[in-house]
């Protein structure tokens, strides 16, 4: 549905460099990536709001490279909802049709399932700015819907809610993809978005394209060291390999296959990481003895740090092992995890 | 609660800004007596010249809003290089002693400049002139429309453009729907700071145009030939007619105010 080729940007504060792209019709895709990535500028250059260097940009069979933004059929939502404030709910939701050929029985129709999905009945005379986050973001997605568009891209469109709004508006976004034709191209660092929403994903890096797949594949098995420690690979270790094994620093870890020449990192996921106070048996093939160096407190879980030899691991536990097993920083412990736990690239 | 010497240092200054510009302003609107005021304003040369001074501000607010517009939308939205240059260019007329900005006219309207050769070829006179007093009106005013107007477009936040874009308006479509009602508030103040700039002007026009005479001229001139007593009456009316002019203009516009 949407296909990019070979898309360069040249923007004083941003360069995205040979972007290639591919998302298929209806589609749930998004593109993940830290802060300063370049998501928003693909976003807008898709959109047709920021001029391209080079490249080639594909709505269905029909190239869009050079056409204005009005001309493209693809809507935008914004993290700040941008919604005309001079305008009320109903106003701003109907904006777009004045400039697109629809009936107006089917435009009706449109209006009211919309209205209805998004729970907006009652907020249809009001102005934005006596609205809540979360209805604000629900009147910009009907607005964007309501002209029927072939994509529509959205640009953290829950990071600016409470976390209850973000639910239900998580909720209308799902319900909406799944009885619209519309493809959706929505940019979030949040995962519980990208594993509740996503079929496929990207992750940006630095204007380009690190990994693109399934959401089970980029986190299970992450293509490059960037993307494993942006998808939470907090263990991760330049190595060199031999046989089914790795060297990192002198530690031998073993891996349970044999590993592609070209690779030089091992990761393993902080909650592949099992700690114990007593040597630990069991099937896990790598087990270590170490020293907690630190116990940090991150919500519902702690992260704890275990100094092996010259390597530092990180383990998650929860609050309750954590009492449980007496851990405190200084105190010896041993780690342990699956071969199959480790992640070589 | 104990107040620091520093509030009632600041309260102090804050009265003496006020008396400082009240005083006189008051004094000057209270000394000609209603007879007075009731004769000058029968007097006709004042009525032409008062309603000059308020046609030909007006004019210039209305050549800023047409021709500075555009330009402050462009300032506003886009950054290029030379962008500072030409905001202090823009900053010039309001830096520039008022006799000078008056002289800087005539020496490109006069006979030796192509300028001024190609204007009395079209039979345009700007030396004592109504053309002329606009001209220089405009001058000086124009800066303040713009940089009200840039400022408003300034607050609107560009990916409201966006938006309306991708929901299939064009660019004027964007404008004319979106940032034109969500600005012409910001626009409405420049074109009052524009004229107020405009009737207060002295310097510039007393150089262009000393006939047809505008107000602040001949408040100048019968301050000369027949002193203060002469001059207060027709101040008074051009400051009282002026204010009641931008006050109309603001309550008419504030009505349905839709947005806050």
């Amino acid at each position: 549905m949407i296909k990019i080729q070979d898309l360069n940007i040249n923007l004083k504060e941003f360069k995205l460099r040979n972007i290639c792209l591919s998302v298929e019709k209806n589609e749930f895709f998004i593109l993940m990536g830290p802060t300063g990535a370049g998501k928003t500028v693909l976003l807008e250059a898709i959109a047709g709001l920021i001029p391209l260097a080079s490249g080639r940009i594909l709505i269905g069979e029909r190239e869009i490279t050079r056409l204005p933004p009005e001309k493209r059929g693809i809507s935008i939502v914004y993290q700040d909802f941008a919604l005309f404030p001079h305008l009320t709910v109903l106003e701003n939701i109907t904006y777009g049709l004045r400039f697109h050929r629809i009936e107006k029985i089917q435009a009706e129709k449109r209006l009211d399932r919309l209205l209805e999905v998004l729970n907006l009945f009652n907020l249809k005379e009001r102005l934005p700015v006596n609205l809540s986050g979360g209805e604000k973001q629900r009147v910009a997605l009907a607005r964007a819907l309501m002209v029927e568009p072939k994509v529509l891209l959205l640009d953290e469109p829950l990071s600016a809610l409470d976390p209850n709004f973000r639910e239900e508006v998580r909720g209308a976004l799902k319900s909406l993809h799944q009885s619209s034709n519309t493809t959706f191209l929505m940019v979030t660092h949040d995962f519980v978005e990208v594993l509740s929403l996503a079929g496929r994903a990207a992750v940006m890096n630095k204007g380009h394209i690190e990994q693109t797949g399934q959401v089970k594949e980029i986190f299970e098995k992450p293509a490059s060291p960037f993307v494993a420690d942006f998808v939470g690979m907090k263990n991760l270790f330049k190595a060199s390999f031999n046989e089914t094994y790795a060297m990192v620093s002198g530690l031998k870890i073993e891996i349970g296959r044999i590993v592609d020449p070209s690779s030089h990192y091992v990761a393993v996921r902080p909650e592949d990481i099992v700690i114990s106070r007593e040597k630990f048996s069991s099937s896990m093939r790598n087990n270590y003895s170490g020293i907690i160096t630190q116990i940090n407190n991150q919500g519902f879980y702690y992260e704890i740090a275990v100094q092996i030899k010259d390597v530092s691991f990180k383990g998650l536990i929860t609050k309750g092992s954590l009492i449980e097993l007496g851990l405190e920083e200084g105190i010896p412990v041993y780690v342990s995890f699956k071969a199959s736990a480790v992640h070589v690239f | 609660m104990k107040r620091e010497p520093f509030f009632w240092i600041s309260i102090s200054c804050g009265l003496v800004i006020m008396a400082f510009i009240l005083l006189p302003l008051i004094e000057m609107m209270t000394a000609p007596s209603l007879s007075m005021l009731k004769e000058t304003i029968q007097d006709k040369d004042v009525v032409r010249s008062i309603w000059l001074s308020i046609y030909t501000a007006g004019l210039a607010a209305l050549i800023s809003f047409v021709l500075g517009t555009p330009l402050a939308y462009l300032l506003a939205r886009t950054s290029f290089r030379g962008k500072r240059l030409v905001e202090s260019i823009i900053d010039l007329p309001i830096a520039i002693p008022h006799p000078v900005v008056g002289i800087a006219i005539l020496s490109i309207a006069g006979k030796n400049h192509w300028i001024g050769q190609i204007l009395s070829e079209l039979g345009i006179r700007i030396m004592g002139s109504v053309t002329g007093i606009i001209t220089v009106l405009t001058l000086v005013g124009i800066p303040f429309y713009l940089n009200a107007t840039k400022a408003g477009f300034e607050g609107i936040s560009p990916r409201l453009e966006k938006v309306s874009r991708s929901l299939g308006a064009s660019m004027s479509s964007t404008f004319f729907r979106i940032t034109f009602p969500l600005a012409w508030r910001s626009m409405l103040i420049g074109l009052i700071m524009c004229s107020a700039r405009a009737i207060s002007e002295f310097g510039a026009v007393v150089i262009v145009a000393y006939h047809p005479m505008i107000a602040p001229v001949m408040i100048y001139e019968r301050f000369e030939a027949y002193g203060l007593k002469y001059s207060q009456p027709v101040a008074v009316w051009l400051v009282s007619i002026s204010l009641l002019l931008f006050l109309l203009l603001r309550i008419l516009t504030s009505g349905n105010r839709k947005e806050t």
